[in-house]
This record gives C-alpha cells, sequence and structure tokens, in this order.
C-alpha cells in the first residue's frame, strides 16, 4: 500500500508545539492587549487546530478530495459566522455605552436606518 | 456481504477501501463543525452584548483544572496518533497499550470535569433559581484557597454597578458553558465507547498494516474532539484575566 505512514519523531514534534501553543495561551490571556486579547487567543487556537488537522489528522497527506472536503468545512463555516455576525452588526440594536447590555428597539432605530 | 479478507466486495482495493472510509469520516466531521459552530456563533454574539457578565463568570473557573484538561487532552491525540502508526508498522502490542493510554486520558478529563461541574452546583453558579454571582464571594466552601478567592467580593460589587441585571446575563454565560462543555464531553463519552470497542479489536488482533481503518477513523473523531476543545478553553476559560 501506498499510504503514507506519520512518524512518531513528527507527532511527538507537533505534541511539543501544541503544548508550548497552549504555554503561550495562557500567558497571553494574563497580558493586557485591550481588544487583542481574543484576537491572539483565536489566532494561536487556529494554529494549534491547523496542525493537529494537518499532522494528527493526516490531511497533509490525504489525497486532493479528502482535503477539498476539509476547505469546504471551513468555507460553510464561514459563511455561517460572517453572514450571521455581519446581521447582527448592522441591526438598530444599540449598546448603551458602559452597560454592556442590549437596548429593545423602538421604531424610531427602525425609521433611522 | 461478499468479502475477501478484509476488502469488501465493493471496493477493489484496500488502499480505495480506506480513503472511502475516511472521506466518509471526514464528511461526518463537517457536519459536527457545523453543529458546533452554531454554538461558537450564539457564544459569540451574546460574548459581545453582555461582555462584563462573561468576564466575570469566566474568572468563576479555574483555569489550573482548565489548563491541565487542555494538557491532559492534547495527550490523548498524541496516544491515538501513535496507535494509528502502531497499527500502520503492525506492532500489534502497541496498538492496544495506546488505546488504553488515550481511553485512560479520556477518563482523567471527563473526571475533571466532572470535578469542575460539582463545584458550579456548590458556587450556586448552575442556572435555575437559585442563580447567583453574589453567593459564592460570600460564602467560602470548604476547599477554597481563602487567600485567593475564584471571584473576589469587590469584583463582582464593580460588575454590578456595570451592569445591574448580571445576575440574567450571568446565567447566559453559564448555560453556554454546560452546553458547549456539555455537548463536547458527550462527544467524549461517545469517543470512549468507541475507544472500548477498538481496544477489544487490537486485543483479538484485527489492526494490521494492511487494515487499521477503524483506529484511522476514530481517531479522525477523536481529533476533532480535541480541535472543539481547543477553541472552548480560551473562548471559556480566558476571558478578562488580565484585570
Amino acid at each position: 500500500m501506498s499510504e503514507h505512514i506519520v512518524s512518531p519523531k513528527i507527532y511527538i514534534f507537533i505534541f511539543a508545539s501544541l503544548m508550548l501553543g497552549t504555554g503561550i495561551t495562557v500567558w497571553a490571556a494574563f497580558q493586557n492587549f485591550r481588544q487583542y486579547n481574543i484576537v491572539i487567543a483565536l489566532a494561536i487556537a487556529t494554529i494549534k487546530a491547523t496542525l493537529v488537522i494537518l499532522y494528527f489528522m493526516h490531511a497533509r497527506y490525504s489525497p486532493k478530495r479528502t482535503q477539498l472536503v476539509i476547505v469546504c468545512s471551513i468555507f460553510w463555516l464561514a459563511i455561517m459566522l460572517g453572514l450571521t455576525l455581519s446581521d447582527y452588526d448592522t441591526r438598530p440594536h444599540e449598546m448603551q455605552p458602559g452597560e454592556g447590555r442590549l437596548v429593545q428597539p423602538t421604531p424610531a432605530h427602525f425609521l433611522s436606518v | 456481504m461478499h468479502r475477501t479478507g478484509d476488502l469488501y466486495g465493493q471496493f477493489q482495493t484496500l488502499e480505495q477501501q480506506k480513503e472511502t472510509a475516511s472521506l466518509g469520516m471526514w464528511i461526518f466531521l463537517v457536519t459536527e463543525v457545523l453543529f458546533f459552530g452554531g454554538m461558537f456563533l450564539t457564544y459569540t454574539i451574546n460574548r459581545s452584548a453582555y461582555s462584563t457578565a462573561f468576564g466575570i463568570g469566566s474568572n468563576t473557573l479555574d483555569i489550573k483544572l482548565g489548563a491541565g484538561n487542555t494538557v491532559v487532552l492534547i495527550m490523548s491525540s498524541l496516544t491515538m496518533a501513535m496507535a494509528v502508526w502502531s497499527a500502520q508498522v503492525g506492532k500489534k502490542k502497541l496498538v492496544s497499550v495506546f488505546l488504553i493510554a488515550t481511553l485512560g486520558l479520556g477518563t482523567v478529563f471527563l473526571g475533571v470535569k466532572a470535578v469542575e461541574y460539582k463545584q458550579k452546583f456548590d458556587h450556586h453558579l448552575v442556572p435555575s433559581r437559585n442563580f447567583d454571582m453574589k453567593y459564592h464571594p460570600t460564602h467560602p466552601m470548604p476547599g477554597d484557597d481563602l487567600k485567593e478567592p475564584a471571584l473576589e467580593k469587590k469584583e463582582v460589587e464593580e460588575a454590578f454597578a456595570h451592569d445591574p441585571d448580571i445576575n440574567a446575563h450571568g446565567q447566559l454565560y453559564f448555560s453556554l458553558y454546560f452546553g458547549m462543555t456539555g455537548l463536547h464531553a458527550l462527544h467524549m463519552i461517545v469517543g470512549a465507547g468507541l475507544l472500548l470497542w477498538l481496544i477489544k479489536g487490537s486485543f483479538a488482533g484485527r489492526f494490521t498494516p494492511q487494515y487499521n481503518t477503524p483506529v484511522e477513523i476514530v481517531g479522525l473523531y477523536w481529533h476533532f474532539v480535541d480541535i472543539v476543545w481547543i477553541y472552548l478553553f480560551p473562548l471559556l476559560y480566558l476571558i478578562d484575566r488580565h484585570r
């Protein structure tokens, strides 16, 4: 069989990288990067997830057909997140400054849009 | 069904059979991505609307248990990957060893999760009529570190001044916490069942370099569950930790 066997060395290297990523995430959470804390956390999580997909799940060595399915899942997820969030973002709800809660929309909100 | 050895009649080669099986598993995982994606979407919308309550809710979680569990789960992914490798190179004994290690680590993860859930019940932080963010800071539990309570009274009072409805919005955070980690734990339990089935097969010496598809595709599932946790950990445990 022509299947690709990933060597334990690579697995252990990926494992070590994932541990390092976990350490950096925890460290970064205690630093004040203001609004970038969440961006940093998600970026590290995405790098970790990519490593798991490419090596532990063998996506890098899979047939193109399988790789297409993986890319499709990300694409569909992006549609769901992107379109829904842009809808929420452009609705006439307003955040009340400092209160952190949604204000019920009034007819005036809709008229002003 | 007609089969010759490990090869089922509808396939021409073992390789084709294996690729078909893993493609099928990946398509299932796509539906799982969208399933969990819906919960992440709900989380994102609510977190952006009620950031104070989400921050204070996140700070009640035990970061040591959460980070420890992350390490345990990533280790279980490593042992799962090693089980696949052992099957591919024909080390039959090692397949069993690594599968049992994976099951053991998965069980540790679920045990830690149970401890965390119990704490939330003790601290009145489970969405219900008893939910009260003010309860825990004024009622230390046995075993709590009194010098460093998970949530300080001052913090909670500031949060109440910021968001008077914090008990309502905090329940949203905890509903999502229990919903998302609960769904994840349910996947772990299903995975543990699949591992038991694999361990039984590995004791019978079923997995060889020619035929190890079950180990491979359960591995895909297990790694997927790991990826979900890789996102859950920072999103649930690490909000507003720098304050």
